[in-house]
């Protein structure tokens, strides 16, 4: 028998074959009926086989190398609880960190995968509609280690073992879950710009990166493995946000100013979310790895500045209001603690005032504003704490519409003077934190009036009660254990005792 | 390290002080007569408390269980989806199925992203190994070459077929209620997306390497007169609008159907003209299928158990698209099969029924 003539075919044609080639043109039903949400945002698609599938995974390739990831990433899980790998943490106060991930963050790692099982149905171009589906077989990966990985801390500290319950009822939760939900509720490519462009690329070195890092600088083994095992994965995510974008820009003219608007508006809801980032960077790590405006700097400012000055080829601008982005990553930070050490009485986590040397660090990374602005406030909440007058702040705070964040941010240019801007929408006056924020709302109002404010619920009476030990039972938060300073907190006793046990055993 | 005669090792459990299970080989735990040194902390509790809650009490919990229960949003919601706002994002009003708990839907595969990963990677390797050879000893050479025409209308325009249970699979992923079925759903979008793959790789190997009877096989999907029932019966599939529904259609029914009749019976009628080669080749699929209907069963006999509102529905459904179905294969049967075709689809068909009444569902 002679040898088969075998043909040979390049990667690219051979994916082509796995993927698309798969799809065909409905005749029973209506292509309309089949995909009926890819249209209705305005974007319009001339073309989807120009599409550029930026990795061209097929699904075997996809089980070997995840699989080989997970394989290596429980393996140290497993190893760190045997271990007792909680030990080794830079100090206590760290943990604090990782109960705002799992609260914060995890929930939306859920939600990401179910938004992009819709846009992996629903999307339709066969090229995007493969690489939603594995980003969110990837979101499910992300939200189940991260609850792996925090598992065994939540054995040992408390404010992890609530957090689905949580998330869905927390006045400062309501921060990322409703930016989720704008998400969510909009269309498919307005999604794909909102997460996988402006989130995913724009700001994802300043989420992930900030996080990851303070894990590898406090001794969180367990963390820390999980953030290089889902780099990759992250690479991925990255590549299919710049790609849509691109791919949206070049199929048609009409489809910039829709873009732009998206991204001016994406730009400044991840900004505002972020500041929970900036405050975890600045006052949360017992070890720090850089101050928030450093890292504004390195990732927006530069990275972010020469990826849109790539993209004004497209006639693409930088965002709208990054300039004032920029000068509040000299405050927000201060400010978002300040928030949260007033109201520690209804945090999940713990509150202090930063150490002397934590004081000194926040002055000389901000030497603008820490110690003409913060400095002293913190100081003064110290000397209140000394002569036993801890400042509480007992009145529910007025929260912005839209990021919903309570109104302590200040005005471009005047940081003693608190910024408030306001819309009225069918005789009824809604309450903004920034211009940006009104702004948003004035484009989307009957969308942006539905927002559930944790603090207009808990005065209609739907959180409990009347009361703070009512709502705090409804948030499923224990008085004294999940709440209030680190300082007293069950969570420092137990660190404190290990500390003298281990000295002990050093004899 | 002391093996089974399966080679897998003997494992005995230990409840570390961290609170955690782990398995000790045997041997090992017999040369535990060193006493290490550690430091003993105690832990707070076991798990999450929502998981204590399911658990009934706060116990070590497995991984599945962590990873899933209640780890999708319930309420709060703040934007109505102005792609469809007569639903919340997440609303249990997408079906018509009702359930006070959306977590009696647990996977007897306890798949959560490691361990499907993991398994599917190993599946896979053995597919791999028998790709390679196959193609070691050109064992697809030795097909009848009228046979090899019948793979190309039969088996390859099924990748078709796959690509609409992919799709299905991801809408019952994105509008299902709960992370017990939505994790499970796209696991099973991914394997679809696999088999397709797997079923575009033998087309390119009968085509001796490039495309050429994809295409074919493409045509044979669009127009030939056997498989318009099938398309027909998946784009309807593909715009009905309640989740439970696709999921019952697809998952019980067409699958219940197409792969007994594909994979068994057409796979043996190959056999007779030189197509072993074949038969490795569809190795995964089969062992897919047999592990994937232990989930298909475990949902549709916990929604029966529910209450007889559910079961009505789903009989209801059920009966709807086990008489479409039959009738799509009627032809296919027929074409590959001849007279034989009609005898075994009614079994396929019996087959069906006997595992749909012993889930429940009223025919």
């Amino acid at each position: 028998m002679t040898p088969p003539r075998k043909k040979k075919m390049n990667l690219k044609q051979r994916y082509a074959l796995m993927t698309r080639g798969l799809d065909w043109e409905t005749s029973y039903q209506k292509m309309d009926d089949v995909f009926p949400y890819d249209t209705f945002e305005g974007i319009k698609i001339t073309d989807w086989s120009k599409w550029e599938d930026p990795f061209r995974l097929t699904m075997d390739a996809y089980w070997k190398y995840q699989g080989e990831k997970e394989r290596k990433l429980y393996a140290v899980l497993d190893s760190f609880a045997q271990n007792n790998g909680q030990l080794g943490i830079s100090d206590a106060r760290y943990v604090n960190a990782i109960k705002l991930f799992l609260t914060g963050v995890t929930p939306l790692e859920y939600q990401a995968h179910r938004h992009f099982s819709h846009l992996g149905r629903h999307i339709r171009g066969v090229g995007p509609r493969v690489a939603a589906q594995m980003q969110s077989l990837d979101e499910l990966r992300h939200a189940q280690t991260q609850i792996h990985t925090i598992s065994h801390y939540n054995k040992f500290f408390d404010g992890f073992s609530e957090f689905p319950h949580m998330h869905d009822r927390v006045w400062y939760l309501s921060v990322p879950k409703s930016f989720f939900d704008d998400a969510c509720s909009a269309g498919p490519f307005e999604f794909f710009t909102a997460i996988s462009f402006a989130f995913e690329y724009v700001l994802t070195n300043l989420l992930f990166v900030p996080f990851m890092s303070g894990a590898a600088y406090n001794g969180d083994l367990a963390t820390v493995t999980f953030g290089f095992s889902a780099q990759s994965d992250e690479a991925r995510h990255m590549t299919l946000g710049i790609e849509v974008i691109k791919f949206m820009l070049e199929q048609h003219p009409d489809n910039l100013p829709i873009v732009q608007k998206w991204v001016d508006k994406w730009f400044w809801r991840g900004h505002k979310v972020l500041g929970l980032v900036a405050m975890m960077m600045d006052y949360m790590l017992p070890k720090r790895v850089m101050s928030w405006k450093e890292a504004w700097e390195i990732y927006f400012t530069e990275a972010g500045g020469a990826l849109f000055e790539d993209l004004s080829r497209y006639g693409l601008r930088v965002p709208k209001y990054a300039d004032i982005a920029t000068e509040e990553a000299e405050h927000i930070s201060h400010q978002n603690w300040a928030i949260f050490y007033q109201y520690t009485q209804a945090a999940g986590f713990h509150t202090w005032i930063p150490g002397d040397d934590e004081l000194d660090w926040l002055s000389e990374k901000y030497p603008n504003t820490f110690d003409k602005y913060y400095r002293p406030r913190f100081e003064m909440w110290r000397e209140m704490e000394a002569k036993g007058e801890r400042f509480y702040n007992n009145a529910l705070p007025q929260l912005c519409q839209t990021c919903q964040i309570p109104m302590g941010y200040t005005e471009p240019g005047d940081p003693t003077k608190i910024g408030f801007r306001s819309s009225i929408y069918k005789d009824e006056r809604y309450h903004f934190c920034s211009q940006g924020c009104k702004d948003i709302f004035d484009d989307e109002p009957e969308k942006f009036s539905q927002a559930w404010l944790p603090v207009h619920q808990i005065f209609q009476g739907n959180c409990g009660g009347a009361d703070l030990s009512d709502v705090l039972k409804w948030y499923h938060m224990d008085q004294g254990i999940d709440n209030m300073d680190y300082t007293g907190s069950p969570d420092q006793k137990q660190w404190d005792a290990w500390q003298a046990a281990r000295k002990k055993v050093a004899g | 390290m002391k093996l089974t005669a399966t080679g897998v090792p003997v494992f005995t459990v230990e409840r570390l002080t961290s609170g955690i299970k782990r398995q000790i080989p045997l041997e090992e735990k017999a040369a535990m007569s060193i006493d290490i040194k550690t430091m003993n902390v105690e832990p707070k509790r076991q798990t999450f408390a929502h998981v204590a809650r399911r658990l009934g009490s706060d116990t070590t919990a497995s991984r599945y269980e962590e990873g899933v229960y209640d780890l999708q949003a319930t309420t709060h919601f703040h934007y109505r989806p102005i792609w469809g706002p007569e639903y919340w994002t997440f609303d249990e009003g997408r079906t018509a199925i009702k359930m006070k708990d959306w977590y009696v839907f647990k996977d007897p595969r306890q798949f959560y992203y490691g361990t499907y990963t993991v398994t599917r990677a190993n599946m896979h390797q053995t597919t791999d190994r028998n790709f390679a050879f196959e193609e070691k000893r050109n064992m697809l050479a030795n097909i009848d070459e009228e046979w090899r025409e019948m793979i190309v209308k039969y088996l390859i325009p099924l990748r078709h077929y796959e690509w609409g249970a992919n799709m299905n699979a991801c809408a019952v992923s994105d509008a299902g209620y709960g992370a017990a079925l939505t994790s499970a759903m796209i696991f099973t979008t991914g394997d679809r997306l696999g088999i397709a793959q797997i079923l575009s790789r033998i087309g390119i190997a009968l085509s001796e390497g490039d495309g050429e009877l994809l295409d074919q096989a493409k045509q044979e999907w669009m127009e030939a007169d056997a498989w318009q029932g099938v398309r027909k019966a998946i784009e309807d599939s593909l715009v009905v609008k309640d989740w439970f529904e696709i999921l019952l259609a697809q998952f019980l029914v067409m699958d219940g159907m197409v792969y007994p009749l594909v994979y068994n019976h057409f796979d043996t009628e190959g056999q007779k003209h030189g197509a072993a080669a074949l038969s490795i080749l569809c190795e995964f699929m089969v062992d897919w299928s047999a592990e994937h209907n232990r989930w298909v069963d475990a949902v549709v006999k916990a929604a029966v158990k529910e209450s007889d509102e559910n079961r009505a529905l789903l009989s209801d459904w059920y009966g709807k698209w086990r008489n479409i179905m039959r009738e799509a294969l009627q032809p296919q049967a027929a074409m590959v099969l001849g007279d034989g075709g009609e005898a075994v689809l009614n079994e396929v068909c019996e087959q069906l029924d006997a595992r749909a009444s012993k889930l429940g569902l009223t025919l």
